[in-house]
This record gives structure tokens, sequence and C-alpha cells, in this order.
């Protein structure tokens, strides 16, 4: 079993006069896993149903491998594309048993041993039998999962799947799940609005904004080098210091960093709380500031600082040694930081 | 901005999760389903207006006659007193078996609610055959008259018994979920229980009132066999009548369509009363169950009430009912063989309405579950048109429709059987509406992405998730089909007789013991479904 490459180019959705998704370009590599991540309401469920064929693009194509799913004229119905899916509420069918439900793709007479293979996979072996409600949160979410992989697709779509399990079992399952695809060696796509869950599980992730994707690349990509404003600060807490930029270098308040490919002229450098580092000593051109305030949260603390210029930026560090309001501190850069121009 | 986005073309906007997601345009095979169902269930009130306009002059006179102005009036007063009483029974006992520590509160509430499955003529024939001339109250105290038990008094006593319970079962499933904390709230700032009651809980239980209170009164208002058994002169008997004596059918049409207006202006009031009265509860979830109000010495009254209500409305009856059904049984006043036949044809009226109408209302449900839409909500509320007329409305509407258009199905079982199923069939929609609502469209859309086209997937998924709502739905209509009366009379073939007819029959003649085995072999049929239904809770809907 492997998986082929998703394209999709121009995707573009609309119900009446409301425009649900404007314009998706999207490319997910044979058996890699990607996350369309974006808040509620930003197009990337009926992104995700336009690929399953459960909704009918205005326009655009979408092709697996190398067969077209959608184009000028075209529509493969949802039951002729091959394509497994996982729900948000997992939509098992309620009156099957787990065997009768990972089975159901198989055809009228399921192969058995497949049935147990998948079961196998996805760690349910010997609850065949067993009826779906009896199943805690974590198994239905598996018994979904296999129920998708069981005709062996090329693709598994995932929406949301990891939302309606609690925090401590969503981590389990997060690893788990993404052990599972990898294995199965499909191309994976699935949405989500939380961006841990993206960074943590995709090979890729595309933030998606107002119907458009905004930014596509490795999760370290969009973290530290955000493509724009929106994308930071959806990705995390951001800082934003207003800089110039001249010969391969920008001035700011908190020093000078080296960068590239950046034009001349007012930028804006972007930091991630935990690159902002303070100390009692620093750098030689690390500015002075003092502690306005401190939140602790044990395993960190969320340092307010107050720069000279009198502008507030923070700075994330480890729980210990513990800062305290009114300490005089030094700060500098210490980390990846990314430079967009001025708005 | 960049871009030049013209002012005609979408704007980009945040789609409340799930709002629009999967609208479809329903199936051709549905779609034309649907529409021939829900012409067939408006069939009857178009045709009724066919038949009026047709000849308008004689259905004016009548509409506008003094007599008819006379019956409008009586049959509005007998709702009116029927309606009042059942309210002055339901609130307080909904409000004892609810809120209070009565003692065996929770088989009171089954026992008051228990005379539901009573059949109204049935009920009028029993009250007849214990209190009527020649009935057992006059052989046991050995005199030659009593006071007449017929007209208003006799109708309001036999109507208010077997209709209560319309009224109770909604005040005591709103009073269950009314927030206990409100009332605590009241007597915290100083009420006293009664004005706590006043002023907190019964402005929140109007609703539920006004919902019962109107399903009462249309109940009464479309009434035929008990006010007829009770000699009362209603609107249906008087509809009856003139389609029994008259020549001039148009007359009788314009007679019915009053009725049907009268109807209509209660259902459009009850919605109003609905829209308006609809309350919330402020605040957080789920409060703490309500503690019971300690009734102290006031218990033996309320013991006494329910005792009293429970002997008249139910152990008085079926005593009456074992009583002439062993008469009539030692005085061989029925052959088991006519029994059987009768039964044998009530069920298969009965049996053929609740395949039909489970069928067109599963067809209706789907369009308007499924596939949402101004087409398919136009065609579910047509669907809905046998709610407002009554039985005996629908009757002679089709038969003016058959005799004068498709005369060969005049006379047959097909067109009683069309009647019930078009009266019925909005009963039939609302547990497959529920049913449905309950099976989300995405484990449809699941099985679709699993490689099975849309009707493998309705026969693998959709149809067995809603077999117990179409099996309530269909039971609802069987039900209610097994116990028409108007409708059976005036639609069924000559000397096909059902159970129905034969009790009505029977009792018109004064034949006690004939009409007791036929009532007990009705109520043994309708209990088990309906103990299905209750069990299943859509009894009350």
């Amino acid at each position: 079993m492997s998986g082929a490459p998703l394209v999709l180019s121009g995707l573009r959705k609309s119900y009446g006069d409301v425009l649900a998704v404007a314009s998706v370009d999207l490319a997910v590599e044979a058996g890699t896993i990607c996350a369309l991540l974006g808040p509620s309401g930003c197009g990337k469920t009926t992104t995700l149903r336009m690929i399953a064929g459960l909704e009918r693009p205005d326009a655009g194509e979408i092709s697996v491998g190398d067969r077209r799913l959608n184009g000028p004229g075209e529509f493969v119905p949802p039951e002729r594309r091959r394509i497994g899916m996982v729900f948000q509420d997992y939509a098992l069918f309620p009156h099957l048993d787990v065997a009768g439900n990972v089975g159901y793709g198989l055809g009228r007479r399921p192969d058995k041993r497949r049935v147990a293979e998948v079961l196998d996979l996805v760690g349910l072996r010997g609850e065949a039998d067993r009826p779906v409600h009896e199943l805690s949160g974590g198994q239905q979410q598996r018994v979904a999962l296999a129920r998708a992989l069981a005709p062996t697709p090329e693709l598994v779509l995932l929406d949301e799947p990891f939302s309606n399990l609690d925090a401590t079992l969503r981590d389990r399952l997060r690893s788990e799940v993404r052990e599972i695809l990898a294995d199965a060696g499909v191309t994976a796509l699935f949405v989500t609005h939380d961006q841990a869950e993206a960074l943590s599980i995709a090979d890729t992730v595309a933030v998606m904004n107002e119907g458009r994707i905004e930014q596509i690349g490795s999760p370290e990509e969009v973290y530290s080098r955000p493509a724009s404003r929106w994308v930071a600060s959806f990705l995390g807490e951001i800082e934003v210091v207003p800089g110039d930029a001249s010969n391969g270098a920008v001035e700011c308040e908190l020093g000078s960093l080296r960068v590239e490919h950046v034009n001349e002229g007012p930028v804006d450098v972007l930091i991630r709380p935990e690159s902002v580092a303070i100390g009692l000593s620093g750098p030689q051109d690390a500015p002075a500031a003092e502690v306005v305030s401190r939140r602790y949260y044990g395993h960190d603390q969320l340092v307010a600082l107050r720069l000279p210029s009198g502008r507030i930026i923070h700075s994330r560090r480890f729980g210990f040694p513990a800062w305290h309001e009114g300490d005089r501190v030094r700060v500098w850069i210490d980390g990846p930081s990314d430079v967009l121009p001025r708005a | 901005m960049s871009g030049g986005v013209s002012a005609s073309s979408p704007r980009w906007h945040a789609l409340t999760p799930g709002a629009l997601l999967g609208r479809r345009k329903p199936p051709a095979a549905l779609l034309a389903a649907g529409l021939v169902i829900a012409a067939g269930a408006v069939l009857p009130a178009v045709y009724l207006l066919i038949v009026i306009a047709g000849d308008l002059g004689p259905a004016l006179d009548v509409a506008f006659d003094a007599d008819t102005g006379l019956v409008l009036l009586r049959t509005l007063a007998l709702a009116a007193a029927v309606t009042a009483a059942a309210v002055l029974i339901a609130v307080p006992i909904a409000w004892l078996t609810v809120r209070t520590d009565l003692p065996g509160r929770r088989l009171w509430a089954t026992l008051c609610t228990l005379p539901l499955v009573i059949p109204s003529y049935v009920g009028a024939y029993l009250f007849v055959a214990a209190l009527g001339p020649n009935g057992m109250l006059q052989d046991a105290l050995g005199v030659e008259r009593l006071p007449s038990i017929y007209g208003f008094f006799g109708a309001w006593l036999v109507l208010t018994l077997f209709t209560y319970p319309l009224v109770l079962l909604p005040v005591r499933s709103t009073l269950r979920r009314l927030d206990p904390q409100l009332e605590d709230a009241a007597r915290g700032m100083g009420r006293t229980p009664f004005e706590t009651f006043r002023t907190v809980v019964l402005p929140q239980l109007w609703p539920a009132i006004a919902a019962g209170g109107l399903l009462a009164a249309l109940y009464v208002m479309s009434d035929f066999g008990a006010v007829s058994i009770m000699r009362f002169d209603s609107f249906t008997t008087e509809i009856y009548v003139s389609y029994k004596s008259a020549f001039d059918r148009t007359a009788t049409a314009g007679l019915g369509a009053v009725l049907v207006a009268l109807m209509l202006v209660l259902l459009w009031v009850n919605s109003r009363i609905r829209n308006s009265r609809a309350l919330h509860r402020l605040g957080p979830g789920p409060s703490r169950p309500p503690r019971p109000y300690p009734l102290g010495r006031w218990r033996w009254p309320a013991l006494l009430g329910c005792s009293a209500l429970v002997l008249i409305a139910l152990v008085l009856p079926v005593a009456v009912l074992v009583y002439w059904s062993t008469e009539g049984i030692a005085g061989g006043a029925v052959s088991a063989k006519i029994v059987g036949a009768l039964a044998a044809n009530s069920l298969m009226t009965a049996a053929f309405a609740a395949l039909a109408g489970g069928a067109c209302a599963l067809v209706i449900a789907l369009l308007a579950g499924r596939f949402p839409g101004a087409v398919s909500r136009t065609l579910e509320r047509m669907s809905h048109a046998g709610y407002a007329l009554p039985g005996i409305v629908v009757a002679l509407a089709l038969v003016y429709f058959a005799t004068r258009a498709v005369a060969p199905v005049y006379q047959t079982l097909t067109l009683l059987v069309f009647a019930l199923t078009v009266h019925y069939l909005p009963l039939g929609i609302g547990p497959i509406t529920a049913a449905l609502g309950q099976v989300s469209p995405r484990v449809e859309e699941a099985a679709r992405g699993l490689g099975r086209g849309p009707l493998e997937v309705f026969r693998t998924i959709t149809a067995p998730l809603l077999r117990g709502g179409i099996l309530a739905g269909a039971a609802l209509v069987f039900l209610h089909a097994i116990k028409e009366l108007p409708a059976t009379l005036i639609l069924a073939p000559i000397g096909f007789e059902t159970l129905a007819t034969e009790i009505w029959n029977q009792t018109t003649f004064g034949f006690y013991e004939a009409s007791a085995i036929p009532s007990l072999v009705l109520l043994a049929i309708a209990a088990p479904p309906l103990y299905l239904l209750s069990e299943r809770g859509t009894v009350s809907s």
C-alpha cells in the first residue's frame, strides 16, 4: 500500500452569496502528512469535503495520483474516489459492531483477514465483536481510522480528528495516529484549528485564512518564518518590534540582526517570546529593561519587560530562576526571528 | 485591498460550522414521490373548496345560516367547557405527581394518563351503558326512569374524562424541566408557596397548558362518535345528518368548510402562542433535581382527588366493559365469528393505512430532513393538511371526489385506506423526523466515502437506523386508524363493518351487550402498539 500525491488547484466554493473557499492551491507529496490549519470558519472543512466529493466545487481541479476527481465538467462521486475519511465525530455506524464498521468499505462480503489486519494496525485486536457505543472515545477514534484505512485508499482525510478527546488522550493519540498513518504509507490531509496539533503531527503545514492558503511549509518554517503577521500571530504569541534594514542587517531596539533577502527600509521584526532572552548581564549592545510583571506557569514563566522606549515585550523563560517585578535586566534576541516589510 | 472584487461576486464569509455543508438537490424519484404524497394530502381540502366554488350560493347560505351559527356556538361552548375542565383537572394532577411527596406519585401519573387509551366513543358508550336508559344503574336501582345523561352535560363529562390527559402530558413534561431554583429564589424573597406557584410556576406552564388545551379543543371539535352517542348536536353530527339526508351536497361541504376554518383559526392562535411565549432558562445548564414539596395533611384530600378521578375515568369504564362483556357472552348476543370478522376488517384497514402512512411519512421526512429547501418545506407543510381536517370532513370531501372524478374507487377499501392515510400522515412524520435527526448526515457520508452508492447507503445504513422511528410512525397511524369512526362510517364499502362502526351502531340502538365485546377487542388490539409507543415516549407528541 502506498499513497499518491494530492494536487488542488484554484479550488473555489460558494453557497449563494457566501464565499466559503476563495481559491485554494495545494500539493501534498505522496506518503506525507499535511495539516490544513486555520481558525474556525476559514473554509478548511469545506476544502476537505470537496476533496472527498461531499461538496461540488464551483471551480478548480482535484487530482489524486494520476486520477482527476474534479475538473471542468468532471465530478467523480464520493463512492468512486477511493479516499478514506475520518470525521470529527467519527460517524461510526451505530448499528454495526467494530468489525462491521471496519469491513463496510470492503464490499458485501468483507475479507476477514483484512479486517483483522487493520484492527491490528490500530491496536484493536480482539475488539472486533464489540458494539461501537461500548468503546471509549479513543477507541472509537481508532475504529474510524481503521475503517478509513481498510479499503487501502491512496489518500486519507481527517477532519479535526482529535477535537473530541480529552487533553491527555489527545496527546497520546496524536503520536499513535502519526505512526499508524506512516506505517500504512498513505498520504494524509488533516484539518485542525489547533496549532500545536498541526506542528507536532504534520510533515507540511498549510495555514488557511478567509478561504485562502496563506502559507505552506514545514512546521519549523511556518512557526519561525511566518509569511504574514496574521500567520505569525495565529501560530502563537508574537512580539512585533519596528526596525530598519540596511546593508543586510536590521537595527531594532533589541540590537542588530543579520538578515538576508530584505529590501532596505522600515521593517517589522517578529520574535516569539521564547526567543527573547533576558539576563543580569548580556551581549554588549543588549539594551537594559525593567521587569514590570511576571506570570508563572510552572514549567515556564512569561516575563513582561519595559524597554527604554517604554515599549512592553514578553520573554518566555524556564520556570527557574524566578524573575521579579522591578528587576533590572538586559534583553537580547536569542533564537529564530523573522523580518517583514513594515505594513 | 488587492484585486477588484466586483459588487455582485460572493464575498468571503466565515461559515458557522456545518451550516450549509452537504446541501444537495433531492433525487428526482424522491421528489416525485413527495409531490404525489403532498398532492394527496391536500386533495380533500382542495376538493372541498372546488365543490363549494362550483355552487357557491347554497354553500354560503348554509355557512351563514342562523342554525349553523347556533350549532357553531354549541360546538364552541362544548369545546371551551371541556378544555377548561381538562385544564382544571390536569394542572393540579401534574403538580401533585411531579412536585410533591404524594404517596405513589409515579403510579398515579400512569393511572391518570391511561384514560387516553379509551376511544371517546367507547367511553361514551360505557357511560350510557352504565347510567343511561336500561343501563346498569337503572337495573340496580330497579326504577323506571333516571335523569337523562344525554346532551351537553353528558358530552362534556365524557369528553373531559377522556381528553384531560392531552393536557396532563405536556404540562407534566414541562413541570419536570422547570428549574426548581426559581421557586427557591421566590420563596427566599418572601413569597408564600401559593404565590410562588401563581407568579413563578404558572407563567412558565402557560405554553404547555395552551398546547394541551388546544389539542383538547381540536379533539372536541372534530369528535363525532362521543357526541353522537351522547345525542349532542355538534358540528360533526350536523354534517353527518346533512350528508345522510340531504341531496344537496354543497350545503354539507359548506358546513365542513366552516368547521375547517374554525380549526385553522385555533391552530393559528396556537402557533402564535407558542412563538410568543417561548421561555428560556437563563444561566448555566442542568440544575439539581427538585425537592418534593411536603403535602403534610393535605395529602389526604390530594389522594382522594386522584382516586376519584381514576375511579371515574378508568376503573368504572373498565368495570362496565367487563360487566357487559360477560353479559354479552352469557346472553349469546355476539358470535365469535362475527367479532372475528369485525376484528379482521379493522386490522386489515388499519394495517394498510399504517403501511401506506409509514411509507409516505418516510418520503416526506427524508425530503425535509436531508434535502432542506423551499420545495421540501412546502411539501412537508402540505403533508400536514390532514391535521387541520376532521375525519368526517376528509371522508366527505373524498366521497365527492370519488363520485365525481373517479367513480370506480367509490365504495372500495382503497378509498377508505386513502382517507385514513391522508388524515393520519402527520402523526407518522413526527417520529420518523425525530429518528432521522438522530442520524448524523456524516454517517451517511462516511458510507459514501467507503464505496457505496446512495441507494446502497440507504439500504445498509439509513434504513436500519430509522427502523425504530418508522415503526413508531406506522404504529401511531395504525392506532388512530383502527379507532377512526366517522371516516369509516362514510367511506367503508357497503356491508363492510369494523369494530368501530359496530360499537357505534349497536350503542345507538341501545344494544350494550353487543357493543361490549367489540370494544374489548378494540382495546386489546390497540394496547400493544400503545405500550410500545409509551415506552419510546412518543405517545405524548
